[in-house]
This record gives C-alpha cells, sequence and structure tokens, in this order.
C-alpha cells in the first residue's frame, strides 16, 4: 500500500500543517513504509474486543464542589501571546 | 541542560537551609534535582527542546514541581529530550544532540536523555523524566541509572507537556532504588487537577525494600526476548533473574504474552493519535512560535507548524491525523485500541499468576549517534521492550544489570497496577546483591 501524493497533502490539511515539497515526496515514503509494517494489525481476531481508550478506567469521577478559587491574572495569562492588543489575544480575520 | 537554573537554585538552596533548621525537612530538601524540559516550571522557560516552544514561560508549576518545591528541593536545570517527548535517543531535540556518558558516539536514549545523563553522569542526585512509550525506562537503561514509570495515574500529569494522554506517566530516575522510593514517595498521590489521577492511597515506598525475595513469583514472557536482540544483552538479562532466582524468587521462564508482536503496531497508532490532537492546540494564537507575515489566518497556522515543529513531531501528527480521518478510523485507530485491549487482558491474566515480570529494558545496546535517525521504524523498533507497559498502563522499572563491551545494559520489572512496592523490593534486593549501580562513567 503506497499513500498517493494527494492523500499525503490532504492529510497535511487537516492537520493545518504547512509541508516542503522534499517533505511531501519523504513523508509520503515513510508513511506508506510505517502503514505497511503495521498491517500485520489487521491480522489480529478482535471480533467482540471493546476498544481501551484508557488502561486504568476511573469510575464517576465528580467535579469538586464548584467554589471560587482564584485564577491567573491577565497579564501573566498573555504573557507569552504572540500577538495581542490590550487584554486580548490579536487573532487573524476569520471571515474576509 | 537546556536551562541551567543557577539563581533559582541559590534561592532554593537558601530556602532549604533555613528549612534545615527547623525540624520540617523531608530526604529531598536541599537535594539537587534536574527537570525534563516538558514540566512546566513558573518563570523558568519549558521549551520541550521544540523550537515551537523556545520562548514559552510557563506562568505556573506543574504539580510535580509544585510538590518538589514544597519539599524544599533544589532545582539546578531543565534537561534535554526528543522534541515534545517523540524519540528513543535525543536526537530528534531541536535545540542540540545529548550524548551518552558511557561512550560519547552513542546516543543517551530518549526521550528523557538529558535526564538519564544528568543522573549517570552525577550533574544532579536525581531527576524527573516522562515516560510514554520507554521514555523513562529505556534512557535510564542505556545510561546505567535507576528509572521508573508508575502505575498510569499514580502521579499527576498536571502541568506535563501533553504527548499522549493516556500513555504519558511522570517518573524518577536516580542512582538506586532506594532513591527512586524516596522520590516516588514525594511524586505520588491524587491531584484534583488531573482527573485520570487515582484517589488511592499511597504506601511509604521506602518500608517495604527488603533484602530477599522468598515467595515472590517472577514470570519470564518470552516474547520479550525478540528476534533482532544482542546476544550480550540476553546473556546479562539471564544470568540478572539468575540473581532473582538466588535471592529466592520462583522464576517460571514459560510465560507467554502471545500479542507482545502486535504492540509496536498498536502504540505508534495510538500514541501519534493523540499527539495529533494534542498538538493541535499549537497554532500561534495563544502562546509559542508564531509565523506573522502574512494576513490570512490558514497560512499563519500552516507556516507556524511548519517551521515550529521538527521532522519527527511532524511525521507523528501525519501518522496520527491519518489514523483518526474518516474512513481509516476503525480501521487503525479503533483496531488499535481493540487490540490494546487484548494486551492489557494479558498482562492481567499473566499478573493473576506472578507478582512480577522480567524482561530487557532495549533489545540492543546504546546505538550510534545517527545510526537510527533517517529510519523511523527501526527506531521505533528501540521502544519494543517498554512500549507495552505503557499500552497496559502497569509500572515498570529499569535498572542497571550489567556492561558489554563498557556499554550498560538495563532489566525492567513490570508489576500489577499500583504494585509499584513490589517491584521496588525486587529491584532493591538485586541491588543489594550486585554493584552495577555503583558504576559511574569516567568523563
Amino acid at each position: 500500500m503506497k499513500l498517493s501524493r494527494e492523500e499525503v497533502l490532504h492529510i497535511a490539511r487537516l492537520a493545518r500543517l504547512g509541508l516542503t515539497e522534499t517533505e511531501v515526496n519523504q513523508l509520503r515514503e515513510q508513511l506508506s513504509n510505517i502503514l505497511e509494517n503495521f498491517e500485520v494489525l489487521q491480522q489480529v481476531d478482535t471480533t467482540d474486543i471493546p476498544p481501551t481508550a484508557q488502561a486504568i478506567p476511573l469510575q464517576n469521577v465528580m467535579r469538586r464542589d464548584d467554589e471560587v478559587i482564584p485564577s491567573l491574572p491577565p497579564s501573566q495569562i498573555l504573557a507569552n501571546a504572540p500577538r495581542r492588543e490590550e487584554d486580548f489575544f490579536r487573532v487573524r480575520a476569520v471571515l474576509e | 541542560m537546556v536551562t541551567i537554573t543557577d539563581e533559582l537554585a541559590l534561592a532554593q538552596a537558601r530556602k532549604a537551609d533555613e528549612l534545615m533548621a527547623t525540624s520540617n525537612t523531608n530526604p529531598l530538601t536541599g537535594i539537587p534535582v534536574v527537570i525534563k524540559d516538558n514540566m512546566c516550571t513558573k518563570g523558568i522557560p519549558t521549551t520541550c527542546s521544540s523550537r515551537m516552544l523556545e520562548n514559552f514561560v510557563p506562568p505556573y508549576d506543574a504539580t510535580v514541581v509544585e510538590k518538589l518545591n514544597g519539599c524544599g528541593a533544589v532545582v539546578v536545570g531543565k534537561t534535554n529530550m526528543d522534541e515534545f517527548a517523540m524519540g528513543s535517543s535525543t536526537e530528534h531535540s531541536a535545540l542540540f544532540t545529548t550524548h551518552n556518558p558511557w561512550d560519547l558516539s552513542r546516543v543517551p536514549g530518549g526521550s528523557s536523555g538529558g535526564s538519564a545523563v544528568a543522573v549517570a553522569a552525577s550533574e544532579a542526585i536525581y531527576a524527573l523524566g516522562s515516560d510514554t512509550g520507554g521514555s523513562i525506562r529505556q534512557p535510564a537503561g542505556f545510561c546505567s541509572v535507576t528509572g521508573l514509570k508508575p502505575t498510569y495515574g499514580r502521579v499527576s500529569r498536571y502541568g506535563l507537556v501533553a504527548f499522549a494522554s493516556s500513555l504519558d506517566q511522570i517518573g524518577p530516575l536516580t542512582q538506586d532504588v532506594t532513591d527512586c522510593a524516596l522520590v516516588l514517595n514525594v511524586l505520588a498521590g491524587y491531584d484534583p487537577r488531573d482527573s485520570t489521577s487515582v484517589p488511592y492511597p499511597t504506601p511509604d515506598y521506602t518500608q517495604i525494600l527488603a533484602a530477599d525475595l522468598k515467595g515472590l513469583r517472577i514470570g519470564i514472557p518470552k516474547e520479550y526476548f525478540v528476534e533482532g536482540m544482542q546476544a550480550e544483552v540476553e546473556i546479562a538479562i539471564k544470568a540478572a533473574i539468575g540473581k532473582l532466582e538466588e535471592l529466592g524468587a520462583t522464576i517460571d521462564y514459560e510465560v507467554t504474552l502471545p500479542h507482545t508482536p502486535y504492540a509496536l503496531a498498536a502504540y505508534y497508532i495510538i500514541a501519534p493519535s493523540e499527539a495529533s490532537a494534542n498538538l493541535a492546540r499549537y497554532d500561534g494564537v495563544k502562546y509559542g512560535f508564531s509565523y506573522l507575515e502574512t494576513g490570512s489566518m490558514w497560512e499563519a497556522m500552516e507556516k507556524t507548524r511548519q517551521y515550529g515543529f521538527g521532522a519527527e513531531v511532524k511525521r507523528r501528527i501525519m501518522l496520527g491525523t491519518y489514523a483518526l480521518s474518516a474512513g481509516y478510523y476503525e480501521a487503525w485507530y479503533l483496531k488499535a485500541q481493540k487490540v490494546r485491549t487484548l494486551i492489557r487482558r494479558e498482562f492481567d491474566q499473566a499478573f493473576a499468576k506472578f507478582d512480577a515480570l522480567v524482561t530487557p529494558t532495549s533489545p540492543t545496546l546504546p546505538f550510534k549517534i545517527g545510526e537510527k535517525i533517517d529510519d523511523p521504524l527501526q527506531m521505533y523498533l528501540s521502544d519494543v521492550c517498554t512500549l507495552p507497559i505503557n499500552i497496559a498502563g502497569v509500572p515498570a522499572i529499569s535498572i542497571p544489570a550489567g556492561f558489554a563491551d563498557g556499554l550498560p545494559i538495563g532489566m525492567q520489572i513490570i508489576g500489577k497496577p499500583f504494585s509499584e512496592e513490589t517491584i521496588l523490593k525486587i529491584a532493591h534486593a538485586y541491588q543489594q546483591a550486585t554493584d552495577w549501580h555503583k558504576r559511574r562513567p569516567e568523563i
């Protein structure tokens, strides 16, 4: 099974990941090779086997009591913001 | 070391002096520690060895950091790692390469390579690492230190930069098992800020360290002595198992965990899938690297991720996104999760008969820098003995078990969920009878 160039570009778009032409070609080879090796998974009989999302499941995890505790001040939250305006994160227009 | 925290260390040392003047001390008071650079430290850069977080300064401490600070620890630095903890050699750090102190031409293992090296080279008395598929145990084995991955949920992950949330766990890297127990005493416990941390009481792990192993049943799963394993490793581990038998343990060499050969594929579907979701947060808006030379939202996001992430991180995001995408989800992600169930059940069945399982930590000796960097699949194979443990969520420790050609060999001891005391007991008894863990590299 070999991924097509279009499939690689489609996955990159889903992941919002920019790739150079060289990276597209490399990933096409590498992902195809990895997935081909992982096809052994299809040999395993998993009829009636439920999936495990987490190996040490906890049941009935209740939210803590809804008490007010101090949170970080905006100045600290925004300290790492690449672009800010007053007390907001500055973003680019979503709708042109 | 990615960051040396000298000023912080001096301030903490003064605080430790004050604590020592009172009776309010802990065995960790005043002891120098280094922390893997994926655990948040307030006011101290936390880079994950990535361009993406190169300038990120967290506004809060991870729970484990808070706990160390609370007992007067002295943090001397943040350690190098594979970018976002994805890798087995620390070569995937975007910042620099870390070398193995036993042979500078070889890798220290990964992803907690910097933490393992710091302890092996006595740059710190102990270190914190994180382990998603072997990232504490494999470098511990490669550098000849003691490294524990606790049961999933035993230690809070709050403030640990997320890689694969159902597999990640924080643990100690130390010079011996006694130190490991002392550090685990501080780290372990419920934290309401991590909804997967378990509300179970924690024992005093130092109380159960005994010198003999009478009455303990240990199984040796055949599948972990894999094809392609180096003969030196097999010889050393068989000898170490013989030592455990001398110490009074009952050994069964005929244990089988038949789904083990599928663990690698299941892991490298599940972990990248979770990673692709977790790393979606790096959009260049809230923190981290941001591509600024465009007015387009989508272009900014794509370029931010293109320049901010390294090759291995991109590979895993792509693999995970593929496995979760429409049309492939059932065949890959869901299938891997079902295989995860089978692997977990096999461990449950084995632990109905045995107190612990013993395997090599890695199938090979530390490999050369550059040897596997261009072959992702070969690199993934170096986790083949450690990643099934994360899939099952159980605890495991790697301890020094010998050398071949001057290179360290690690033995892995695996326990039932929440039975850290049992594997610590076995590891401690082994260290009482051997001196591998006392050897230090000549540097």
